[in-house]
């Protein structure tokens, strides 16, 4: 504890006023996401508690039937916004954090592998890596997710839609992680304490995962932050057309894409609080990820 | 140098030959194509015939090679919803596709280079600062919220422009053009702008940071020197020579603004591709997705090949084989 007070770290954090309002936000957005059942005044997905009544109640205004005040008003079906919004950053953060988790094994990994024992397995991967550069990654998730959809029964596909998606989503992203750790591998290969651990006879894993793991895991959490800012946007956008969180289990892109049928009637609130609470989520990691970037490794400016 | 043009070619048929089996495996493993062509009631010699017919007792690669080769004659199969020929579905989408892709390229290469241009030549300026800060808020934002912020502000609020569609379109032959008639081309503006954004301010910093640098040279201080005008300093002695790799550059952006046209086409309900492309996902429309995939495989690796050979003409030092890996 006193080291990190103490360190360079938080030296520049609290000389950067853009890296400590982006780092509030982040963390009042995941905090009401974790504690959303104790904050949110109602549960959006328990059908009993919505009244049908209450729809299209616009925010802060009274419902003109029950005279129920609702602080960013409800949607078509009665439901609380305010509640909603809570629930589905929620899952959005969930399926953000699993993707980046699953993104970042595989590529550390893949990138170990590679960087360590070299030879045809190294150029197997990379060349891997190089054809799926060459697709964004967005479509790489979308056809991952429709195939997945094609392998899986009917009766399954809403069911499994959030794991489908974390795991289109964490496949579309490992890239950027197996190239950096098979760089830093490389060098970390060649120094001192890895033929000194050679020489008293550790196994090949032992040494990368004891030895080279702790020294390349550095430029790995700034890409994993970046990559989570990727994650999150990639998750609403699939969300949105449709082919992500079903309406059962909804995210905030699943709820831009219902608040989006509202527009043209005028009840605007609906796809307003989803999309500031995405734009301030998506802005926040992006900021936070281009200024840990910065500090903490230069080199991949 | 034409040892590596045809090691790079090799390499693009092999990435080729990599999609194409991608393909097929989704095409032939992914859903019964049996149970999706007949229906539940298919005697079972009625479906032994249809595999017969489909060829799906064939070896693996003969069913692979038979793949590519009606692929290469543009034949990919029937769509499982409404069973049209998928190529015929894919033709008479394209041509919405590429055109609200050609022009969201240009409108991003203009104004990205205009913008460029004026940040770097008023730097640190008052306009200059709140283009650039705008512009970090622009990529930040997921594609499809901008296209709906725009449909509220241009056509719920305003009722300036329409909010999905192409308009009326004039046939050409095969191909249908919203160029010519006064709705399609009010139809083009929203879709393109938000498909455009992004590229827009990914150029705009590109011709940024380029002219900054270009600025720097010698040869623009000597021009200086020589007492030219600051116009024809700017525009051309340090234009010209920013303009290369901007345009290498939204070359490569090209594929990305196919791929990223799923998202604009479904906030606009633009008659295009990617359009059919996320029905065929929702709907798991296998053969549209496998087609779909191939289809933008081959432009992805015909663009990435063109931009190498491209580096290649201007840049003389990577035409040494031995440092080419």
């Amino acid at each position: 504890m006193r080291r990190f007070l103490e360190s360079d770290f938080l030296y520049d954090f609290l000389r950067a006023p853009v890296a400590i309002i982006s780092f509030c936000v982040v963390s009042i957005l995941v905090l009401s996401a974790i504690f959303a059942q104790f904050i949110a005044p109602t549960n959006p997905f328990d059908p009993a508690s919505l009244e049908l009544m209450n729809g299209f109640t616009p925010p802060m205004e009274p419902n003109m039937y029950t005279g129920e005040v609702f602080l960013l008003g409800t949607d078509d079906q009665g439901r609380d916004l305010f509640s909603a919004i809570l629930y589905g950053l929620r899952i959005s953060l969930f399926v953000g954090l699993m993707a980046v988790s699953l993104a970042m094994t595989m590529g550390v990994i893949l990138g170990l592998i590679a960087g360590y024992v070299g030879g045809w397995l190294d150029n197997l991967i990379m060349r891997l890596a190089d054809i799926q550069m060459t697709f964004p990654s967005i479509l790489i998730a979308m056809l991952i997710f429709g195939v997945a959809r094609g392998l899986l029964p009917p009766e399954l596909r809403y069911e499994m839609a959030i794991t489908v998606l974390i795991i289109s989503i964490g496949l579309s992203e490992w890239v950027p992680f197996a190239r950096t750790v098979r760089g830093s591998t490389m060098v970390e290969k060649e120094k001192e304490y890895i033929a000194a651990a050679q020489l008293i006879g550790l196994k090949k894993w032992q040494i990368m995962i004891r030895h080279i793991l702790p020294n390349v895991l550095g430029p790995v959490l700034v890409i994993a932050t970046i990559t989570f800012a990727l994650a999150i946007i990639a998750e609403a956008t699939l969300s949105f057309l449709g082919v992500g969180a079903p309406r059962t289990e909804p995210s905030l892109g699943t709820l831009i894409r219902v608040g989006q049928d509202f527009l043209f009637s005028g009840e605007w609130w609906i796809l307003l609080f989803p999309a500031l609470t995405l734009l301030a989520l998506a802005l926040a990691v992006n900021l936070l990820g281009d200024w840990l970037r910065d500090t903490l490794n230069p080199r991949l400016k | 140098m034409l040892v590596i043009i045809f090691r790079r070619l090799g390499q693009s048929i092999l990435v080729l030959f990599l999609v194409a089996l991608i393909s097929f495996l989704i095409f032939r493993y992914v859903g019964n194509p049996v149970d999706n062509l007949m229906g539940q009631e298919a005697t079972l010699a009625q479906r032994a015939a249809l595999e017969e017919a489909l060829g799906l007792n064939d070896p693996f690669y003969k069913q692979y090679f038979s793949f590519v080769w009606n692929a290469l004659n543009f034949d990919f199969g029937n769509s499982y919803r409404g069973a049209l020929p998928v190529s015929d579905l894919i033709a008479s989408r394209l041509p919405a596709t590429i055109e609200l892709a050609l022009t969201s390229a240009i409108f991003a290469l203009f104004f990205g280079v205009i913008t460029g241009i004026y940040t770097a030549i008023r730097r640190g300026g008052y306009l200059a600062n709140i283009i650039l800060s705008t512009s970090l808020i622009g990529v930040s934002l997921p594609t499809f919220l901008i296209g709906v912020l725009l449909i509220w502000l241009f056509a719920v609020e305003l009722k300036w422009l329409p909010s999905f569609g192409r308009g009326d379109v004039i046939q050409l032959g095969w191909w249908s053009t919203g160029f010519l008639t006064l709705s399609g081309i009010k139809s083009l503006i929203l879709p393109s702008i938000t498909l455009g954004l992004y590229q827009l301010t990914l150029i705009m910093r590109l011709t940024r940071s380029e002219m900054l640098e270009v600025m720097r040279q010698d040869y623009v201080r000597f021009a200086k020197a020589l007492g030219l005008s600051p116009k024809q300093v700017n525009y051309k002695h340090a234009l010209p020579n920013t303009l290369v790799p901007v345009v290498t550059i939204a070359g490569l952006q090209l594929g990305s603004i196919v791929a990223f046209a799923i998202v604009t086409e479904t906030v606009f309900q633009w008659p295009g591709v990617g359009l059919l492309f996320i029905n065929a996902v929702y709907f798991v429309d296998i053969p549209v997705m496998s087609a779909y995939l191939l289809l933008v495989g081959v432009l992805f690796v015909i663009i990435n090949l063109f931009v190498d050979l491209l580096y290649l003409a201007i840049d003389p030092r990577l035409r040494d084989s031995n440092s080419s890996e």
